[in-house]
């Protein structure tokens, strides 16, 4: 409603696969313009709780709003304008310029019969100016690395202009350098007053780059706030099985 | 800050003869339709019987614009263009448009380059269809239109639903099992075309030359039945190109781009199918337009739907106008042979000139 950040709240939330039971009783606020971290070992229900928050996936139970309505009662197009995803991985079936890919992020505020205006080729500029992918602009994207196709699809999400953006694992496929492009990127699209909503499996880096983590384990939330809270010696041993002593980036950070 | 030091060591964009053309969709239009209007005149002139250029293009005038033009030709040329060559021509434009918007469409939702108008069963349920209005021993005619079409038109739409119900195709399944269960109702119509050319006897070079495609029966009663069909296809086809660009990334991110996959997708499968049914119809199993002509145009103008749907529309249009007069001066040869044998090496030219990253 006001100011360019979403809202988002996820109200007793649960979900089931069959019997399997993926998330249960997730509360969680994200307020306007906040920068959060999901972390949690694998299987933690992480991209699952994304999957509902983005509207892929239909809870079993409770629900999703943002800004105050309920994510069920929007429409397709609205909530794409609201909600910039950028997918872990994409695999195209044909030969695609970068250029290309990242006026897709552009759809939701096309008109469906005169295409793109001028407007939104220029969000295609600044997009790909943005994460600093302007060398990469007409080369073709299946000749490019995981980690330069990477960048194209943050360009994308970037380009698509909405109030919350959503990253599952942007960073696998990146060298350290460029890992700390795009967390800074983030907080600086975070500071400019979006939301930024992402799944990391690097804790150093989610540790350093985000004011607020939460903590997944086997489909609840077990701990959020602050990372030298949630990301406690003791939570490391528990949720993690692995001595903390391993994370030794964590330590160094200040985290206890 | 950026990245850019980083990537400069990159060569720069693949070059090409059509690199010029290819952020100027306007143009290669204008030259598709030059290309058509050319062939349509000459479609129309050559044959047996000889008509000059400017006699065609006169008669076209009078007869379908209403100018005062003189007549200075021989009635019998007017009856041929009017009657023989125009049909005809206007019934491989209409195909042509139809099987290359089709294939755009089948190749973008199921996300497979090797996708043509016939992937999903539709050939095989045409041909039994056909077939098997061949082989009732009973003759009616609708509008123009023989049993054989119209079981042709009726078997491939049967052979897509059944294709679409089988593989739930409503609920949360993926066009890969879509596909590959096109795959198997096709070869069980496939078994049953067998039988019926088995069991056809001195049926089966009807049959046979239903199979290869012919726009030898065009006449304008089937073509006003099937052009609207093909032209109103292809124009709501168009108009949902968006949803076919969103689905170039897979279902989640075409959701994520606003997409509304289940709908467009059920959407956009019944339209081309409509359109591949109406073609087939009227002029059998052409094969190679469909899937030849939206990867030429891909090549050139990248994978945008909203320029290649169109671009595909009026070089498919023009490719099959071109193969049907080859097929007519060689001797009526099956225009399915033209279209491989023309088509097959501007491809394979293609494909090396631009060594695209092709995932099949």
């Amino acid at each position: 409603m006001s100011g360019p950040g979403l809202r988002v709240d996820v109200e007793a939330l649960g979900l089931r696969y069959g019997r399997t039971e993926v998330l249960s009783g997730i509360d969680l606020c994200v307020e306007a313009g906040e920068r959060l971290c999901l972390v949690g070992p694998n299987g933690a229900g992480k991209s699952s709780l994304l999957r509902c928050i983005t509207g892929l996936t239909e809870p079993t139970s409770g629900g999703v709003r943002l800004d105050g309505q309920r994510l069920r009662d929007l429409e397709r197009a609205a909530i794409a304008r609201s909600i910039s995803v950028v997918p872990s991985q994409v695999d195209l079936p044909f030969s695609m310029r970068v250029e290309e890919v990242v006026r897709l992020g552009r759809l939701p505020h096309e008109n469906p019969f005169t295409g793109a205006t001028p407007e939104d080729l220029q969000a295609v500029d600044a997009a790909i100016t943005r994460v600093g992918i302007d060398k990469l602009r007409g080369r073709d994207v299946q000749q490019l690395s995981m980690g330069e196709r990477q960048l194209v699809l943050v360009a994308m999400a970037v380009a698509q202009g909405g109030r919350l953006i959503v990253l599952d694992e942007p960073t696998v496929h990146l060298d350290l350098r460029h890992q700390v492009e795009v967390m800074t990127l983030l907080t600086r699209l975070s500071a400019g007053g979006l939301t930024v909503l992402a799944v990391l499996h690097d804790l150093p880096l989610a540790a350093h780059f985000f004011p607020r983590l939460v903590l997944l384990d086997e489909g609840r939330l077990v701990a959020d706030g602050a990372p030298d809270e949630v990301l406690s010696a003791e939570r490391i041993r528990d949720v993690y099985r692995v001595d903390p002593r391993f994370v030794p980036a964590l330590a160094a950070s200040g985290a206890p | 800050m950026t990245t850019t030091d980083l990537l400069r060591e990159h060569a720069p964009v693949r070059q090409g003869t059509f690199e010029a053309l290819r952020h100027r969709p306007v143009v290669l239009g204008l030259i598709g339709l030059v290309t058509l209007a050319v062939a349509v005149v000459a479609g129309i002139g050559l044959g047996s019987v000889f008509i000059a250029p400017g006699d065609t293009v006169a008669i076209l005038a009078r007869e379908l614009l209403g100018l005062p033009v003189t007549e200075t030709w021989a009635s019998a040329h007017q009856t041929i263009v009017m009657e023989l060559r125009l049909p005809r021509v206007l019934t491989a434009l209409v195909v042509g448009t139809g099987l290359s918007v089709a294939g755009v469409t089948f190749q973008g939702l199921l996300r497979n380059p090797l996708a043509d108008p016939y992937v999903l069963g539709t050939a095989s349920g045409a041909a039994l269809g056909a077939a098997i209005g061949v082989l009732l021993p009973i003759q009616i005619a609708w509008l123009g239109l023989g049993l054989a079409n119209i079981f042709a038109f009726i078997g491939a739409l049967a052979a897509i639903a059944i294709v679409y119900r089988v593989a739930g195709g409503g609920g949360r399944s993926t066009m890969t099992s879509i596909l590959l269960t096109g795959y198997a109702v096709g070869s069980m119509l496939a078994a049953g075309l067998s039988l019926a050319m088995y069991l056809s006897g001195s049926q089966l070079r009807q049959i046979f030359f239903y199979l290869l495609g012919s726009l030898a029966g065009s006449d304008w009663q089937s073509l006003a039945i099937g052009l609207p069909v093909i032209a109103i296809g292809s124009i709501l086809i168009m108009s949902r190109a968006r949803s076919l660009n969103g689905l170039l990334l897979g279902d989640d991110t075409a959701l994520h781009l606003g997409v509304d996959v289940r709908r467009e997708r059920a959407i956009l499968l019944a339209l081309a199918s409509l359109v591949t049914a109406a073609a087939v119809a009227l002029a059998g199993l052409i094969g190679f337009v469909g899937l030849v002509v939206p990867h030429v145009v891909r090549l050139v103008v990248g994978p945008n739907a909203r320029l290649v749907l169109p671009l595909s529309a009026i070089f498919g249009a023009a490719f099959l106008v071109w193969a049907d007069l080859g097929a007519r001066i060689t001797g009526e040869l099956p225009v399915g042979i033209i279209t491989a044998v023309i088509g097959a090496p501007i491809f394979v030219v293609l494909l090396r000139r631009y060594r695209t990253g092709y995932q099949l």
